[in-house]
């Protein structure tokens, strides 16, 4: 899932002072099970702006409403379409993609992100995450025992250990786990070791902004079928 | 504002403290009357979003009032009340409200009087901090 964490108040409070009606938009998705951009949060979110600007003698109005994905078009336009007329801003409670993707539908209506994407991760406990992928587009846990080198060494390196850890914990911090150390555990616990042997292949790297097409699952005009 | 008499929201646990407010009663022990008492099955019910909501709707302090520690009647219910009001006073702190107004006390059902002192605590508290900047609006 994708991990993101509300922006401070100061910041929200900045953007959205000079609206009077605000849209607090969450995403049922990934920000709901970080419990950041939720119907509970977006609650919370309003409550303490209407709570602010009546402190400041400019009281504002806030609509609630929650997507289904943010991210996803269709699940977008109908929340919006609806509540059409009723606000000034929308003050998104999604991660990055969600706040782009109301951006691209709804061209001039102005889009403000509530809270800051972090990274694609885990809950390691209830209220704790941990980055686990970067998104690298070429990805080769199968050669790694299940732990991704690219995101959890702090050097990114793929071709094992830098020599710089000590009893298992990484240069960098004594919390980090050195991730090559608990590769090469990984890989001795399913039999494996030969792996650290081999050459890492040579790793494709995207090419930012990266794109995914699949033709099969594309809208086809009715013309262009036979 | 020596007239100020303050409006004190309590989110008070079945268990345990709204027995000792009964007590408090029946023993007619005195404590101020600015409280309004909300019952709730536990504390683990009170969410930051209902504590805001009280701020929000009027009231110039909220105390959530559950079971002794180690004793909830659903295990850990004022833990997670307690956890919950710390919340609440950072958010509050980071739109300027004091987090002296919202706070957590825990007693059991045989403690009327902790009851009535934690009220009368609470009033004087509040007393000191004023009404609600929510209800001071100044105009810029």
């Amino acid at each position: 899932m994708i991990v993101a964490e509300r922006k401070p108040m100061e910041e929200i409070l900045a953007m959205t002072a000079d609206f009077q009606r605000i849209l607090v938009l969450g995403c049922g998705g990934c920000t709901t099970v970080c419990f950041s951009g939720g119907a509970r949060e977006v609650e919370t979110l309003s409550t303490l702006i209407r709570m602010d600007r009546k402190q400041r003698g400019k009281p504002v109005g806030t609509v609630e409403a929650l997507t289904e994905l943010q991210c996803e078009p269709h699940s977008v336009t109908p929340v919006l379409e609806k509540l059409k007329g009723q606000y000034d801003v929308v003050l998104s409670m999604a991660c990055g993609a969600g706040v782009q993707t109301v951006a691209k539908l709804f061209p001039d209506q102005r889009v403000f992100p509530a809270l800051n994407t972090n990274f694609t991760g885990m809950a390691e406990e209830h209220g704790v995450w941990k980055e686990l992928c970067l998104a690298c587009g070429d990805c080769i846990l199968d050669r790694t025992g299940g732990i991704c080198p690219v995101t959890r060494c702090a050097k990114g390196l793929l071709n094992g250990a830098c020599g710089g850890a000590s009893e298992g914990k990484c240069e960098v911090s004594k919390d980090l786990p050195c991730a090559w150390q608990e590769i090469y555990h990984a890989l001795k616990r399913l039999n494996l070791l030969s792996y650290l042997k081999e050459r890492p292949k040579v790793k494709a790297w995207p090419i930012h902004p990266s794109r995914v097409v699949r033709e099969d699952l594309r809208q086809v005009a009715a013309t262009e079928v036979d | 504002m020596n007239n100020f008499e303050p409006l004190i929201a309590v989110f008070s646990c079945h268990y345990c403290s709204y027995a000792a407010a009964d007590l408090a009663g029946t023993s007619r022990i005195q404590y101020p009357p600015n409280i309004r008492v909300i019952k709730v099955p536990c504390t683990g019910r009170v969410s930051v979003n209902h504590i805001l909501r009280a701020l929000e709707c009027g009231a110039d302090g909220v105390y959530v009032a559950g079971c002794l520690e180690g004793t909830c009647h659903f295990m850990s219910g004022n833990y997670k009340a307690k956890h919950r009001v710390q919340y609440v006073k950072d958010l509050l702190s980071e739109i300027n409200v004091e987090p002296e107004r919202v706070q957590v006390y825990f007693m059991s059902a045989a403690e009327g009087s902790k009851f009535a002192n934690i009220a009368r605590e609470m009033t004087e508290t509040i007393k000191e901090l004023g009404p609600s900047p929510l209800k001071q609006t100044q105009s810029e």
